[in-house]
């Protein structure tokens, strides 16, 4: 047990059982599977007449969006080289369906019907069509696990969208919750302020949304302000998911830490700067914390409006290089 | 032990456990997934007290192991949970026979609530502390099913002559 933990040399082991297991989990997940087919093989021929009109309005609708979005990319880039930072390409997505199996109650982790067979890999990026989803923990060759942004487990950096405000989300074990516990109390947020991911730790790429600022409570007996907040993709309702290949050559990452090791929100020391902390995406625990902070890779920092940050924040390593 | 001699009914066992597996990820509502009882651990429990000759740790382990895989848990935890349940099933089985159904169903209880506390502890160890007291509704809840499930497995093993 220690061994799997702590290394990794169990996962070989591990793949090879779950190879084994995988019909059981087939099995398990035929019912949804085929009652999804019969209800697409039995709908009426106006059902699917309509449901085709529908999606050519939206395909127009979305076309015409994206016309504008071209012309903005290529402004974008335009931009960039004069400004001399690293352009970012668009990056390769795959859609995984997730297998309606269960896992432990106490963790918020997922199946998917992807695996290494499809080049999936550890860490990697889970969205769906609304938001980031969580990312990936553990890739067998069929199937993948996900661990879902709500875990208590969990971390993830963003930036408030409105002004650039550099924080982590963290998961409280609630579906409809997350928090952000390393917010001053001075921090300009509010409530209905849209966060997204900053792409610093390098394993989210950056300008995703992740969630929406729901209450924000100033207790000045707290060194921190208690600021929850609502996960934007549909992680109880999504059935097909998104796992996304971020474009730059990663580095070497920060080894997958194992979920298990963040105990608690993590203490104060660790986060001095309260928002400015840009730990890996992992879940790491306080002590990986501060060595994630200085290997952040650079470019990111400029993907989304980086507008000065609050007079508190003493302006980070990342942005003194713009 | 002339029972070893004509070992018989080996996929009856086989079976039972696919489907305990089975029933310990077939999807359930939200708010019945923490009520689930451990199903593949109940049914160790009767075959290692029925037949203590044919299931035994080593079983255990593997089911144990299957178990971890399955629901994505750290590799090893329910096989030590399984092993030690198994183990004192097997000290325990003369008297367990002899017992009346309800108050087998509390020592199975305790046999439960023993594997949960393990996993508890290496749950907490691990740094992901379990601290609601639903967590050991499982338990409570296998301990209720065990009269019935006794009588099915019972019905199964006298049917089919595992022995």
């Amino acid at each position: 047990m220690t061994v799997d933990h702590r290394q990794h040399h169990l996962d070989a082991l591990r793949s090879s059982i779950s190879v084994g297991l995988y019909p059981i989990q087939f099995l398990i997940d035929l019912p949804s599977t085929a009652g999804d087919w019969l209800q697409e093989s039995f709908s009426s021929r106006r059902t699917l007449q309509e449901e085709n009109a529908r999606m050519h309005a939206q395909r127009l609708l979305l076309q015409a969006r994206l016309q504008k979005f071209e012309a903005l990319e290529a402004e974008n880039l335009r931009l960039r080289e004069l400004l001399d930072s690293s352009f970012k390409a668009s990056d390769r997505v795959l859609i995984a369906e997730l297998m309606s199996v269960d896992l432990d109650p106490y963790r918020h982790e997922v199946l998917l019907n992807k695996g290494k067979a499809h080049k999936v890999y550890v860490g990697q990026p889970l969205l769906d069509a609304f938001g980031v989803m969580g990312q990936i923990v553990e890739a067998t060759p069929y199937t993948a696990t996900a661990m879902l942004i709500t875990d208590p487990a969990h971390a993830i950096p963003v930036q408030v969208n409105r002004n650039g405000l550099r924080s982590i989300v963290v998961g409280t074990g609630k579906l409809q919750e997350l928090s952000l516990p390393y917010i001053p109390n001075s921090a300009d947020i509010q409530a209905g302020d849209l966060l997204v991911t900053s792409g610093l730790g390098g394993r989210f790429p950056p300008g995703y949304p992740v969630a929406e600022v729901v209450a924000v409570t100033v207790d000045p007996g707290h060194a921190f302000a208690q600021i929850t907040a609502r996960p934007l993709s549909h992680l109880d309702r999504s059935r097909e998911v998104l796992l996304v290949w971020p474009p730059a050559p990663r580095r070497p990452a920060i080894e997958p830490v194992d979920a298990g090791e963040l105990d608690g929100p993590g203490e104060p020391g660790a986060t001095d700067t309260g928002d400015a902390a840009p730990t890996d995406a992992a879940p790491t625990d306080a002590s990986t914390e501060a060595t994630a902070e200085t290997v952040t890779d650079t470019p990111a920092a400029s993907a989304t409006p980086a507008t000065p940050a609050p007079v508190e924040t003493p302006p980070s390593a990342v942005e003194q290089e713009e | 032990m002339s029972a070893l001699a004509q070992r018989h009914g080996g996929g009856i066992i086989f079976l039972s456990l696919i489907v305990a597996l089975l029933l310990t990820i077939v999807p359930l509502p939200e708010d019945l997934r923490l009520l689930r009882p451990d199903w593949v651990l109940l049914v160790l429990i009767y075959w290692a007290m029925a037949l203590p000759h044919r299931v035994g740790v080593g079983i255990g382990w593997i089911m144990g192991l299957i178990n971890d895989v399955l629901t994505g848990m750290l590799l090893g935890q329910h096989a030590l949970a399984y092993c030690l349940v198994i183990f004192l099933t097997l000290k325990l089985h003369q008297r367990l026979r002899l017992y009346p159904l309800w108050q087998q169903a509390q020592s199975v209880l305790v046999l439960l609530a023993l594997g949960q506390l393990l996993l508890l502890w290496i749950n907490g160890m691990i740094g992901r502390p379990i601290h609601s007291w639903l967590y050991w509704a499982p338990s409570v809840l296998g301990a209720l099913l065990w009269p019935v499930l006794f009588v099915l497995l019972r019905g199964l093993r006298r049917a089919f002559r595992v022995v």
